[in-house]
C-alpha cells in the first residue's frame, strides 16, 4: 500500500511542479515526473511477488512457468508509454530551444503574446 | 473479415516514411503522394460503408491478439477524417507555398491522419493509447510549424495541457488494467458487466473524462483551443478544429462511455452539464473576439457542446442530433478555418477591424464563408440548422427544458456573433491597404466551393444520409455493452 | 568566434576508442537475440545509439557526423520504418497484416520465430537512427543558439519522434 502512496505523491509533486513553477524547463520537468509516477504505478501493478520473467528458456517447466510468470502486458504498455514520452520530451525541449531563441527567456510569465 | 481495415493505418503511415525518403531527390514529392494516399482513403472509407467487422491483427484472436473494430460509428468518423482530410490537403497544396520544409508538413500531415483513423479503428486501450499519442504528437508540431512566436507559444501550451491529459489517460488505463487485468475494451465491459458497482470504475471514468475532455475542449479544459487552432496553419486549423477534436476526444469518449461503461444517469448528467458549459462559455468568449481564427476556435468550442449534450442525453433522437451535428461541424467548422486561411492569404491579416468590403475582391471565398456562417448559425436549409433543430427537439422531449431553452440562446448568440463578422468582412469600405489584393488561387477556391457545396448538400439530402450512415452510428451507441458479443463473436 | 576544441581530453577520446565497439557489438546482440532473451528492437537501438552519440561527445560534432551525417541518420530511420511496415504488409500473402507468415523453425535457435527477428532488426535500425538524428538535431540547435551565425532559419520544423507506432 505505501508504494501506491508514495506513487501518488510522486505524481502530485509533478503536479505541483507543473502548476507552480513558471520556468519552462521546471514545467518540463514537472510533466515528466508525472508521466514515470503513472509508468510506476502501471509497473506496480503488473508486480507479483517472486515471479520470472514472461520469457521460456530452455528446458524450463512448462506447469511451472504458467504458474509463476508475471503478466508482460504493463510491461509492453509502460515501455510503449516511456518510448512516447521521450517522443513528447524531445518536441517539447526543441520548442522550448526555439522559444528561447524567440523571447530570450524561460520565463513562462514574460511569454505572452497570446491574450483574450 | 476485411483486408481494408489495416490499410487506413498503414497507407498514411506509409506515405509518410516514403514523402520523407524521395524529399531528399524530389523536393515536391509531398503533394502527389499526400493527394494520392488521401484519395485512397476517401475510397476505402466509402467502401466500408455500411459493413461492420472484426480483424484480428496477425491472426490472435480477441483478447490476446490487436483487434480494429469497425463498425457503424467508426465508419461515421473514417469518413469524416478521409473527405475532410482530402479537402484540407487540397487547399494547402498553393497555401504552404509560403512556408519552407513542406515534405515535412506532408509527413506530418499524414502521421495525424494515420494517427486518428488508428484511434477510430482500434478495439484495445494499448493502441488506443498508442495512436492518440502519434495524432497529438504530429499535431503539436504542425501546430508549431510557422515557428514564430505565437505558434511555438501556443504549442507549448498545448503541448503542456495535452500531455497531463495524456498521462491521466493513462492513469485511466492503469487502474483499469489492475482491475480486470486486461486492456481489450470489450473484455474490459465484459469483465466490469460481470463486478458488482465499485468506486475504481468510477475513478476510471473520471480520469477519462479528465483527459479525454480536454483532447475534446469541453470547457473546464479549453483554454488550448483557442491558442492553438488559430495558430497554426489553415488546414491545420481546419484539421484540428474539425475533425481533431472529434475523433481523439469526443468519439472516444462516446465509445468508452456508451460501449465499455455503459451509460449511467450521472454520467449522462456529467457529460451534459459539461457540454451546457461549453455551449454558454464558448459562445460568450467569441463575441469580444477581433481574431477571426480565433472566434472560429471559441465557436468550435461551443459547437463540441452541442454534440455532447445531444449524445448524452441518450435517446435516439438526441444520438442521432448529436452524430449528425459532429459531421455537419466538421464540414462546416474546415470550411470556415479554409476562408479565414484563404481571407489571411489575400489580405495578411486576420484582425476583423482591419477588414472590409472584401466581398468585391474575394468573391468567390467570400461566398463560401457566408455558406459556412449561416450554416453554423443555423439557418434552413442549410445543415447546421437540421441538426440543432434535432438536437433542441429531442431535449424538450426528454423534458430538459432548461438546456434546450440554452440551446436555442447559444444559437442566436451564434447568429449575433457572425453578423458582426459579416459586418466587417462583407461590407463597409476596403482599407487603402487592401485595394490591391486579389482572389485566391484556383485550387484553394476549389477545395472551398465543394465543401459548400458538401454543406448544402448534406442540409437537403438528410434523409439519404440517415439512412447510410448515421443510422448504424446510432445503432452501435444505443446497442451500449452489447458491443461485447460483436467483438467476441465473430 | 574562438575556436571550439574537437571533442574532449586524451583519456576520453582513447577509452571512447577501446568502448565504443563493444558497446555497439552489445547493441547488436541484443537486438539479434531479442526473440530469444530480454531485449530486442527497442532496447537493443538505445544501446546502439548510445554508442554513436558517445562518439560524437568524445570526438566533437564533426568526427561523428563525418561517420554517421544526420541526412543519413534520417534516410534510415525512414526506411526501416517502412521495412517494418513491409514485413506487416508481407502478413497478408498469408490472409493477416502481420501474421508470422515465415516458418518458426525449432524453438530456442537464432533463426526462428518466422518474422519477429526481421521486425527486431527494422526496429532497431529505426529507434537507433531515430534517437540518434533527435540528438544531432537538437545539438545543431544549441549549436545555432550560441554561435552569432544564424546558418539560415532553414528548415522551419524539428522533426517529431515518431517512434511510438513501431514498438512491439
Amino acid at each position: 500500500m505505501i508504494v501506491y502512496l508514495l506513487c501518488s505523491f510522486l505524481f502530485v509533486l509533478g503536479l505541483y511542479c507543473l502548476v507552480a513553477k513558471k520556468n519552462i524547463i521546471k514545467k518540463i520537468i514537472g510533466i515528466i515526473t508525472m508521466e514515470y509516477s503513472v509508468n510506476l504505478f502501471l509497473v506496480l501493478v503488473g508486480y507479483r511477488a517472486r515471479g520470472i520473467a514472461p520469457i521460456l528458456s530452455k528446458g524450463a517447466d512448462k506447469a511451472e512457468f504458467i504458474a509463476k510468470s508475471v503478466d508482460p502486458l504493463p510491461q509492453a504498455l509502460v515501455l510503449t508509454a516511456i518510448v512516447i514520452g521521450l517522443g513528447t520530451i524531445a518536441l517539447m525541449v526543441a520548442i522550448c530551444i526555439r522559444l528561447y531563441e524567440r523571447y530570450g527567456t524561460f520565463d513562462m510569465t514574460e511569454i505572452r503574446r497570446l491574450r483574450g | 473479415m476485411n483486408h481494408i481495415l489495416p490499410l487506413f493505418v498503414a497507407v498514411p503511415l506509409g506515405t509518410a516514411f516514403i514523402i520523407l525518403i524521395l524529399a531528399k531527390v524530389w523536393r515536391k514529392a509531398g503533394v502527389p503522394f499526400a493527394l494520392l494516399t488521401s484519395i485512397c482513403l476517401v475510397i476505402f472509407s466509402v467502401s466500408v460503408i455500411g459493413q461492420a467487422s472484426i480483424y484480428r491483427m496477425g491472426n490472435w484472436p480477441p483478447p490476446w491478439g490487436i483487434v480494429l473494430v469497425l463498425d457503424g460509428l467508426s465508419t461515421l468518423l473514417l469518413l469524416t477524417i478521409s473527405v475532410i482530410s482530402f479537402f484540407a490537403l487540397l487547399f494547402s497544396i498553393r497555401y504552404m507555398d509560403r512556408y519552407t520544409a513542406k515534405p515535412k508538413f506532408y509527413a506530418l500531415f499524414m502521421l495525424l491522419v494515420a494517427g486518428m483513423n488508428g484511434v477510430v479503428l482500434s478495439g484495445d486501450f494499448f493502441n488506443l493509447f498508442v495512436f492518440l499519442e502519434i495524432a497529438s504528437i504530429a499535431s503539436y508540431a504542425l501546430v508549431a510549424f510557422g515557428c514564430e512566436e505565437e505558434e511555438l507559444e501556443a504549442s507549448f501550451k498545448y503541448l503542456i495541457l495535452s500531455g497531463v491529459a495524456s498521462t491521466f489517460i493513462l492513469l485511466g488505463i492503469a487502474i483499469l488494467y489492475s482491475l480486470t487485468g486486461t486492456l481489450n475494451m470489450a473484455d474490459v465491459a465484459r469483465t466490469i458487466g460481470n463486478m458488482p458497482a465499485n468506486n475504481a470504475v468510477l475513478f476510471a471514468i473520471s480520469m477519462f473524462l479528465m483527459g479525454f475532455g480536454l483532447k475534446a475542449a469541453l470547457v473546464p479544459f479549453h483554454p488550448w483551443l483557442p491558442d492553438a487552432h488559430p495558430a497554426a496553419p489553415a488546414p491545420i486549423s481546419a484539421m484540428l478544429s474539425g475533425v481533431l477534436i472529434k475523433a481523439l476526444g469526443m468519439y472516444v469518449l462516446i465509445r468508452l462511455i456508451f460501449n465499455v461503461f455503459g451509460l449511467s444517469p450521472f454520467l449522462s448528467s456529467v457529460l451534459m452539464i459539461l457540454g451546457g458549459l461549453s455551449m454558454v462559455v464558448g459562445g460568450l468568449l467569441a463575441i469580444g473576439q477581433d481574431d477571426l481564427k480565433r472566434l472560429l476556435a471559441y465557436s468550435s468550442i461551443s459547437q463540441i457542446g452541442y454534440v455532447a449534450v445531444g449524445l448524452a442525453l441518450g435517446t435516439p433522437l438526441g444520438i442521432m442530433g448529436g452524430l449528425f451535428h459532429l459531421i455537419n461541424h466538421a464540414t462546416f467548422k474546415s470550411l470556415l478555418f479554409l476562408s479565414a486561411g484563404a481571407i489571411e492569404y489575400s489580405t495578411d491579416t486576420r484582425k476583423l477591424s482591419k477588414m472590409g468590403g472584401l466581398s468585391n475582391r474575394l468573391p468567390v471565398t467570400t461566398t463560401s464563408a457566408a455558406i459556412g456562417f449561416l450554416s453554423i448559425s443555423g439557418i434552413p436549409p442549410l445543415n447546421g440548422f437540421w441538426s440543432k433543430l434535432i438536437i433542441i427537439i429531442a431535449l424538450v422531449q426528454a423534458g430538459h427544458y432548461i438546456l434546450a431553452s440554452v440551446a436555442v440562446l447559444v444559437s442566436f448568440l451564434t447568429i449575433l456573433y457572425f453578423m458582426r463578422v459579416q459586418r466587417h468582412l462583407f461590407f463597409g469600405d476596403l482599407p487603402a491597404k487592401l485595394a490591391k489584393i486579389t482572389e485566391v488561387p484556383y485550387l484553394m477556391r476549389v477545395s472551398l466551393v465543394l465543401l459548400a457545396i458538401m454543406c448544402l448538400a448534406m442540409g437537403l439530402l438528410y434523409p439519404f444520409l440517415s439512412g447510410t450512415i448515421l443510422d448504424p452510428a446510432r445503432d452501435v451507441i444505443l446497442e451500449g455493452t452489447a458491443y461485447v458479443h460483436r467483438v467476441f463473436g465473430v | 568566434m574562438t575556436q571550439e576544441p574537437e571533442g574532449m581530453t586524451l583519456i576520453v577520446k582513447s577509452i571512447g576508442r577501446l568502448v565504443i565497439n563493444f558497446i555497439m557489438l552489445f547493441g547488436i546482440y541484443i537486438i539479434l537475440y531479442g526473440h530469444l532473451s530480454p531485449g530486442g528492437g527497442f532496447p537493443g537501438g538505445v544501446i546502439v545509439a548510445t554508442a554513436f552519440i558517445l562518439l560524437m561527445l568524445s570526438f566533437g560534432r564533426k568526427t561523428a557526423l563525418r561517420k554517421f551525417g544526420d541526412t543519413t541518420a534520417s534516410l534510415l530511420d525512414n526506411f526501416a520504418a517502412l521495412s517494418f511496415l513491409t514485413i506487416g504488409f508481407l502478413g497478408l500473402i498469408g490472409g493477416y497484416f502481420f501474421l508470422n507468415f515465415i516458418d518458426r523453425g525449432i524453438p530456442f535457435q537464432l533463426f526462428s520465430a518466422g518474422t519477429i527477428p526481421l521486425a527486431n532488426i527494422a526496429i532497431g535500425l529505426k529507434v537507433s537512427a531515430c534517437l540518434y538524428a533527435v540528438f544531432v538535431a537538437l545539438a545543431i540547435f544549441g549549436k545555432v543558439l550560441a554561435g552569432p551565425e544564424q546558418d539560415g532559419v532553414g528548415p522551419a520544423e524539428e522533426k517529431p519522434t515518431d517512434s511510438g507506432e513501431h514498438r512491439r
